[in-house]
């Protein structure tokens, strides 16, 4: 998924926004958030100035900064190099670079949205990218 | 750990950087690929139908995670080496020395369950972890481990050097481990804690180097050790809790 800022709702590095955030458009966060963001359906960027600490839920999250909270991606998650996350990812397709920190659990979920660890049948379901 | 062995390590400390032959080359990103015969008998545990829950504690590694989550298993990865660098773990022992604060080393890190996990990935990290934090972590696994649970270790022989890179293990097959060089000014920059590490200037240097007595005597509370010596003057170690 790419970063295009343009197209995404945005909150800029020097916004700070404490609460549950939630809406129906793809968002980019390069500021700081403390709560809960909810994007069910929709895109998460996080830039890499972004300073997150919450739990996400959205159709795909992408994280360049600093996210310290669980991730829920329908379809997928992405680890950019510069990323600190902490905390578990449940997703369908995971994607980290290299370089990117990461401690938590990941767990895969099947395309039907159940949280079962993804079957043999489906093992494309995961992607490595590398820098 | 043994004063020979410390012995030893202070040659190592104090050759100047870059005086091992062949360093310039070690520095150079680069993936390097070793059979692992470890690998090799946790591979079949891997096979298994049964989810296995894994604990990977050595570099962030994307391929272990893509290998294991993509055998169903459930990955916990968790960089033990870097959260070592936080500089809010360094205090004075009595002594006045600067030593690494494990108590709260270990509030911050492997926070599980007991008995939580089947396998845990621990590739080089004793060589390298701080001499303070090294039995407490490996006494923390155990706990962590289920009983018959397994861990994978790597430890460097005297051969290897001070100078030995440290790596970050990616699984590519049942016994193939690519060996990636750490680069510690690029992948240190910012830690867990968000703390720039500037101090750090080079990669991980090899803190002491553990004759087999030594590894037994670590691994003492284990019920089973399984010692598979190798080409590179790495020797593994796998031992069942």
């Amino acid at each position: 998924m790419e970063t295009p800022k343009t197209e995404f709702a945005h909150i800029g590095k020097s916004v700070i926004i404490k609460g549950e955030l939630s809406g129906s458009e793809d968002l980019y966060v390069d500021g700081e958030v403390e709560g809960t963001i909810e994007l069910e359906g929709n895109n998460l960027v996080i830039g890499p100035n972004g300073q997150v600490r919450a739990n996400v839920n959205g159709k795909g999250v992408v994280v360049q900064g600093r996210l310290e909270g669980n991730i829920h991606a329908s379809e997928r998650a992405e680890l950019r190099k510069s990323a600190v996350a902490i905390g578990d990812i449940l997703t369908q397709r995971i994607a980290i670079e290299e370089g990117a920190y990461f401690k938590g659990k990941v767990e895969m979920e099947k395309e039907s949205g159940s949280s079962a660890a993804v079957a043999s049948g489906s093992r494309a379901g995961t992607q490595v990218t590398k820098s | 750990m043994a004063s020979v062995t410390q012995s030893f390590m202070k040659i190592f400390r104090n050759s100047p950087p870059g005086a091992h032959p062949g360093l310039q080359a070690q520095r150079t990103p680069q993936r390097l690929t070793r059979r692992s015969s470890g690998l090799a008998e946790l591979s079949r545990l891997f096979q298994s139908e049964e989810p296995l829950c894994i604990l990977d504690i050595g570099s962030t590694s994307a391929g272990n995670i893509r290998y294991l989550t993509e055998r169903s298993h459930r990955i916990y990865s968790e960089d033990l080496l870097e959260a070592s660098t936080d500089p809010s773990l360094v205090m004075r022992d009595e002594k006045g020395q600067h030593t690494l604060d494990q108590k709260l080393f270990l509030a911050a890190n492997l926070v599980y369950p007991n008995a939580h996990f089947d396998v845990v990935l621990c590739w080089n990290l004793a060589d390298y972890l701080d001499e303070s934090l090294v039995k407490p972590v490996i006494a923390r696994l155990w706990s962590l481990l289920k009983p018959g649970g397994m861990l994978l270790a790597f430890f460097h022989t005297q051969e290897a050097g001070p100078d030995a890179p440290c790596y970050r293990y990616h699984i590519v097959g049942n016994d193939v481990l690519d060996m990636q060089h750490i680069d510690a000014r690029r992948d240190m920059r910012r830690g867990p804690t968000g703390a720039t590490h500037t101090a750090i200037e080079r990669s991980f240097r090899l803190q002491r180097v553990f004759n087999n007595r030594h590894i037994e005597n670590l691994f003492r509370d284990f019920t089973s050790i399984k010692f598979f010596l190798t080409r590179d003057n790495v020797r593994e170690v796998l031992v069942v809790r």
